[in-house]
């Protein structure tokens, strides 16, 4: 346990005391910030991001990058359109038709990144364009609605959690979401993957010559990370009741800011899951919060570039001072 | 392994070569640098694919394709640059490859990897909790789990490539009492050296490559250390005695510093460095020796203390700071600190020095670096093709020789060497040696920073010994002994 600590734990404390503060400074500045609504708000604009950012997470700290997350996401929630209101199929084929495209999607980089040897950056940003063109091309640039399958939406903004345990109405994607943090987690600490995964960030060379099939293991992680975007693709198509061909660039970099600002190390190595969860919080506390104090929304952009500088600068001092 | 070849991009590596390992004998694996010990290894590893020829394990031809494969069939290789996963733990890094699962299959058990990893470090005598990141040991730490890792493979073939590199004296005689054990529990070994009184201490039989060709293999026992320098390079070598300087008080002092003092790295250092002399500083790993020389180049900033060149007082800020006085530093890690690898010989030359060669708008004077870079490479008698190659398909002597012609071009005059033949056979070790009297004829002041005691006591006129942050001794050439040295280099506070 000892381990765990001494790494990437300051960080995480730190993001999460800014956490805290934040909240309580919210709270006392606005009366409307601390309601049941306003928490759930959060939450719901946090589950979408968050679960970009977990799966992007498993690439940086594997010493990669992936900028196609966005539009993957995009690409999967037109999918799922294309399945369910083009083809009249059924609401959980039109599911599994997502998350095999995003899924697809990240296999596809992870191929390109492993055996054709191209430079993470420039195979995801080119599959970033790809997923892009491919959405507007398939939907005709406009946006896929699920009005004639009523059950779709249910699946983000429903609450099965209601149906269990009367009044607790939080809808189902911020339940997706910590369940899928939780997976996440587990699969990074516990398994097999989670562990190469690091050993990967760490040392590739290392690990090759311990006998390890890298590059099988950097096409599953990429793949994986795929998977993530379309089920955020599903949940952002569901909240919509619409699959919007025009979303989603832009994203990608609110996902990587979440989880550096969480201790991820942008050069692979180290980073967590949980520090992943608290990052991606603590960017939609700062949104809501200053939408809710009517900073203006330029303004909003400003404070969360600098908050991400601070957040790697304090990374950094910390790991001078090592 | 029968007739081996392999080429490299301009370099044919191997050509017909040959290599037998018994079972239960420690065999030795000599020759200069880029006499292909290292690149033979990693083919019978499965790290490169041979091009032609055969290998054969336990009678039977086999074809290695992977580090896994090799593994697999019980070959398991110590690399000399370590291969271990810094933000993983001791135990993780041991059992990485094959870690032990439970439940549905892929469910890491890491309580089972730890208790196995404390029975193979007790068994080595190693006192590492196997839950440390491998990150916060030591060197010399490392190297032993390196070891662990390899032996937890229980291995019928182990090769070690320069194991002893890092390693202390009481911490080498650990390692060959394990070497001595696996023998006899019929484990064949291979060791890379350089340094040739391992061979006579632990080894059965020899093997000797040069320039990729296999030159012969003979018992230890019936074959002198400087037989087998000789199969190495082809020819008898003298090595380089050094100027006796009885009287070199009288000398102009270029460098002194005064109580320097670096968090609890550096608790205080003072000492002066003549003209035209070899001052050897001595001491065990961790003692602080490179701390001190990074910190008086400006790398690492300095607590207190004052640092004096030719007289004047001077305040190093930076490394530019300490190349502005004349000061050139040679790193250690030739790869990490003292080269841009991907860079031709060239450009690495004149790299510290471009300021030089510069023309109206920064535009740099091609035709002369060019001469520049050419003289020193004749000068120095660096190994390449051309100007063009680039410097990590050099060998180890001749990308030290390229990082010296560096700091030559930025006219130095204090030199400050780190361990500068670590990782350099015993022919270009030579040539290294010859190198720094040809310097300090030439004026040139050095500090040569070495864990290696007899390339202290054969090249320092002076040596200072350091323990613990301290300046714990001052030997001249004449009284200094290996014992001596020892002693300074243990007197803890």
């Amino acid at each position: 346990m000892k381990s765990i600590f001494a790494s990437n734990a300051t960080q995480k404390v730190l993001a999460f005391g800014s956490l805290i503060v934040l909240f309580i400074f919210f709270s006392i500045a606005s009366p409307n910030f601390f309601q049941f609504n306003n928490i759930i708000s959060i939450m719901l604009s946090t589950a979408i991001i968050g679960i970009l950012a977990v799966g992007v997470t498993f690439v940086i700290i594997s010493g990669g990058i992936d900028l196609s997350i966005g539009t993957v996401m995009t690409f999967s929630s037109v999918i799922a359109g294309v399945f369910v209101t083009f083809w009249k199929m059924p609401i959980w084929l039109g599911v599994l038709g997502g998350l095999i495209a995003g899924t697809l999607c990240g296999f596809i980089s992870g191929v390109v990144i492993a055996k054709l040897k191209i430079p993470a950056f420039i195979a995801t940003l080119g599959m970033m364009m790809i997923t892009k063109g491919l959405s507007l091309v398939i939907s005709d640039t406009k946006p896929i609605y699920f009005t004639e399958a009523p059950g779709f939406s249910d699946i983000s903004m429903g609450s099965f959690l209601n149906s269990i345990i009367g009044g607790l109405e939080v809808p189902n994607a911020v339940v997706i979401f910590f369940v899928v943090s939780i997976i996440a987690s587990l699969i990074l600490n516990k398994t097999i993957l989670g562990r190469y995964n690091f050993a990967i960030g760490s040392n590739e060379e290392a690990t090759r010559l311990s006998g390890i099939n890298v590059d099988a293991w950097k096409i599953v992680i990429h793949a994986m990370c795929g998977l993530f975007c379309g089920i955020a693709g599903i949940l952002m198509a569901s909240r919509l009741n619409s699959a919007q061909p025009a979303l989603g660039q832009g994203y990608e970099l609110e996902a990587i800011a979440a989880v550096v600002i969480g201790g991820t190390s942008l050069s692979g190595g180290e980073g967590s899951i949980l520090g992943t969860v608290i990052g991606s919080l603590l960017m939609s506390v700062l949104t809501n919060g200053l939408r809710i104090l009517s900073v203006k929304q330029e303004w909003q952009m400003v404070v969360i570039g600098i908050v991400v500088i601070m957040a790697v600068f304090a990374d950094i001092a910390r790991r001078r001072k090592q | 392994m029968e007739g081996i070849d392999k080429k490299f991009p301009g370099v044919q590596a191997l050509s017909k070569c040959r290599f037998d390992l018994r079972a239960g004998e420690v065999h030795a694996l000599v020759g200069e640098n880029g006499a292909g010990k290292s690149t033979l290894m990693k083919i019978l590893t499965g790290v490169y694919s041979k091009d032609n020829g055969k290998i054969f394990y336990k009678g039977k031809e086999v074809n290695i394709l992977s580090p896994k494969m090799a593994q697999e069939l019980g070959i398991s290789m110590i690399h000399q640059e370590f291969n271990l996963i810094p933000h993983l733990t001791v135990a993780q890094n041991i059992f990485i490859g094959r870690e032990i699962r439970k439940g549905i299959g892929f469910i890491l058990d890491e309580k089972e990897i730890n208790k196995r990893t404390e029975e193979i470090l007790k068994n080595m005598n190693l006192n590492v909790d196997p839950c440390t990141k491998v990150m916060n040991l030591t060197v010399a730490k490392q190297q032993m789990v390196e070891i662990a890792k390899a032996l937890s493979y229980n291995s019928e073939v182990l090769i070690m490539d320069e194991p002893t590199g890092a390693l202390t004296e009481s911490e080498i005689e650990e390692l060959f009492r394990i070497i001595n054990q696996l023998r006899q529990k019929g484990v064949g070994i291979v060791y890379i050296t350089h340094r040739m009184e391992e061979i006579k201490k632990i080894a059965d039989r020899v093997t000797v490559l040069r320039d990729g060709q296999y030159i012969g293999t003979a018992d230890v026992k019936d074959i002198s250390i400087d037989q087998i320098i000789k199969m190495m390079v082809g020819r008898e070598i003298y090595e380089t005695s050094q100027i006796s300087t009885s009287d070199n008080d009288e000398r102009e002092i270029v460098l002194e510093v005064k109580n320097l003092k670096r968090g609890n790295v550096i608790k205080d250092v003072s000492f002066k460095l003549r003209k035209g002399e070899i001052l050897g500083i001595a001491g065990l790993m961790g003692a602080g020796r490179t701390e001190v020389a990074r910190a008086i180049f400006g790398a690492d900033p300095l607590d207190s203390g004052e640092i004096y060149v030719k007289g004047k007082r001077v305040h190093i800020k930076s490394p530019k700071d300490a190349i502005s006085h004349g000061i050139g530093y040679l790193s250690e890690d030739r790869k990490r600190y003292g080269l841009v690898l991907d860079m031709d010989v060239e450009l690495n030359i004149v790299l510290a020095s471009l300021e030089r060669f510069k023309g109206l708008l920064g535009w740099v004077k091609r035709d002369k670096t060019k001469s520049e870079s050419q003289m020193r490479v004749d000068e120095l008698k660096i190994k390449t093709p051309s100007l063009q190659q680039k410097v990590k398909f050099l060998s180890g002597g001749n990308q030290q020789k390229v990082v010296i012609a560096k700091w030559l071009t930025q006219d130095s005059d204090i030199l400050i060497f780190d361990e500068p033949t670590r990782g350099i056979d015993v022919g270009a070790k030579n040539e290294i040696y010859k190198l720094l009297n040809e310097l300090t004829r030439r004026g040139k002041s050095i500090i040569m920073i070495s864990s290696e005691l007899p390339e202290i006591l054969r090249m320092s006129h002076r040596i200072i010994v350091m323990c613990e942050g301290r300046v714990t001794g001052e030997l001249s050439a004449a009284e200094a002994t290996e014992e001596r040295i020892m002693y300074y280099a243990t007197k803890r506070e």
